[in-house]
């Protein structure tokens, strides 16, 4: 069983090695002359007015939470629909039930306009 | 096999002998997937600029050529820029967190390798058989979005940082639908093992694909994967016109190569997932003698290059999303439709198999 899963490791180190050979080809074969300019921040030709470490929009903190929410609900609905020939009506309305309640946060967030982009 | 087995068990002895022989033939067939792929990538790019080009009626690239073959004019191209990608400068600006900064690239792009150890290329081509293969999937294509973040915070540019924020938001909103649309494939499989879901697709003909019974899933999961990658007319991330080129503005050379090489590999690993999720994988459309005596591996090969020339097309066709109306049709549109479509298939797989008769075709006929 566990061992199926040494190639995986294996493929992951090589993946590693792959990412990382490929910098470090490009920097032992490229130039390397900075130089001040060269090395400030692209902000099409201007000097960067502020440290970029800035405030952000807080709905990205709202999306980041709704994936959180709806990607345990997919967490919980892959087990289901794996055996579902097996446990029949009642593990189906059961699930029914539980999509039923996280429907109803959805509308309430839809409703409330955390959906909203402007 | 054998024979290399008995020379590694000469050379270093029985317990070595065995461990080092799965060591070089684990690392014999991972070279084997990752040196295909990433010459596929760098021809990708290469029928990307050619397909595009036709399209526009004009001919692409057609100058660089193998030691001046005349008819292979233009196929020199992704090589040339390969190189010439490796000799140049690795700019690392002055604000960015170093460490993170050269750690971004190689996070992007060794999720995407690493998810194809569990991708089936026919009924026995598989390098790891595990049972969790499409949880794995999963897990892998969402750990490249930890590379765009990183790359956006670290190179402390305000235009990056703009587009790893978009980046993010994008990704997480359309792995939901993708996740959802997983469901309904795993409804009618009842297996995550990859093998087992192509294997669930064999019938006569085409019509017994999960692509019949799930159309509208397929659209979902195809659909999420053009903007999971951040491609055409999902690009906002990079958006050259408004923040440049989003997450990675302040890369050059080869570790702007790597993030490049990272965005076709997942290209073509979702072309790959929708073939074997919902084309059938290996299997031929229809089960007759000279179509079943092809390799099942071409068939795969040419249902990923099918898919793939959808992504180029609609680069070509369509102008780019606005970003609210990214997170309104991720939201508010294939969300509830694949919540919808996982209640109506459960439903219908609840129906006794007297009154619901010939399962997946008759959901349309």
């Amino acid at each position: 069983m566990l061992e199926n899963y040494f190639p995986i490791l294996l493929f992951l180190i090589v993946g590693f090695v792959v990412g990382a050979g490929c910098m470090i080809g490009g920097w032992l074969l490229a130039p390397n002359r900075p130089d001040k300019e060269k090395l400030s921040a692209y902000e099409c030709g201007f000097e960067a007015f502020e440290d970029a470490r800035m405030k952000f929009d807080v709905r990205y903190y709202l999306v980041a939470i709704l994936f959180i929410l709806f990607d345990l609900e997919i967490a919980f609905l892959f087990p289901w629909a794996i055996v579902l020939d097996e446990i029949g009506l009642f593990g189906f309305v059961a699930m029914m039930v539980f999509l039923g309640i996280l429907v109803v946060g959805f509308i309430y967030e839809w409703a409330r306009g955390a959906l909203e982009w402007d | 096999m054998e024979s290399i087995r008995q020379i590694f068990e000469q050379l270093f002895g029985y317990e070595w002998g065995g461990m080092l022989y799965t060591l070089a033939t684990n690392i014999t067939f991972i070279s084997a997937i990752i040196v295909p792929l990433l010459l596929g990538v760098a021809y990708l790019t290469f029928a990307e600029r050619k397909i595009i080009a036709y399209m526009q009626i004009r001919v692409g690239p057609n100058r660089v050529t193998f030691f001046g073959i005349p008819w292979l004019r233009g196929w020199g191209q992704p090589i040339a820029d390969a190189v010439k990608a490796l000799m140049k400068e690795i700019v690392i600006p002055t604000g960015a967190n170093k460490f993170l900064f050269i750690l971004a690239p190689i996070l992007t792009i060794m999720p995407a390798l690493a998810a194809w150890a569990v991708v089936p290329f026919s009924a026995e081509l598989v390098l790891a058989d595990i049972n969790a293969g499409l949880l794995y999937i999963l897990a892998m294509t969402s750990m490249g979005v930890y590379g765009v973040i990183i790359a956006g915070w670290a190179s402390n540019s305000k235009y990056a940082f703009l587009g790893a924020m978009r980046s993010a938001a994008q990704v997480v909103s359309y792995e939901l639908a993708m996740g959802f649309a997983l469901v309904c494939v795993l409804m009618m499989s009842q297996s995550l093992n990859l093998g087992d879901i192509v294997n669930g697709q064999q019938g006569d003909s085409l019509l017994s694909w999960y692509l019949i019974p799930l159309f509208p899933m397929f659209l979902v999961y195809f659909i999420s994967g053009v903007a999971e990658t951040n491609r055409a007319p999902f690009d906002v991330a990079e958006g050259e016109s408004e923040i440049v080129a989003g997450f990675h503005v302040d890369y050059s050379g080869m570790a702007f190569t790597v993030f490049f090489l990272a965005e076709y590999a997942n290209m073509i690993l979702v072309a790959t997932l929708t073939a074997i999720l919902f084309l059938g994988g290996w299997l031929p459309p229809l089960d007759i003698a000279p179509l079943n005596m092809i390799p099942g591996f071409i068939w795969l090969l040419l249902k990923i290059a099918f898919l793939l020339f959808f992504f180029l097309w609609f680069r070509a066709t369509f102008p780019r999303y606005r970003y609210d109306q990214i997170m309104r049709l991720g939201w508010k549109v294939f969300i509830p439709i694949t919540i919808i479509w996982i209640v109506v298939l459960g439903g219908i797989m609840q129906l006794p198999e007297t009154v619901r008769g010939d399962f997946p075709l008759n959901l349309w006929f």
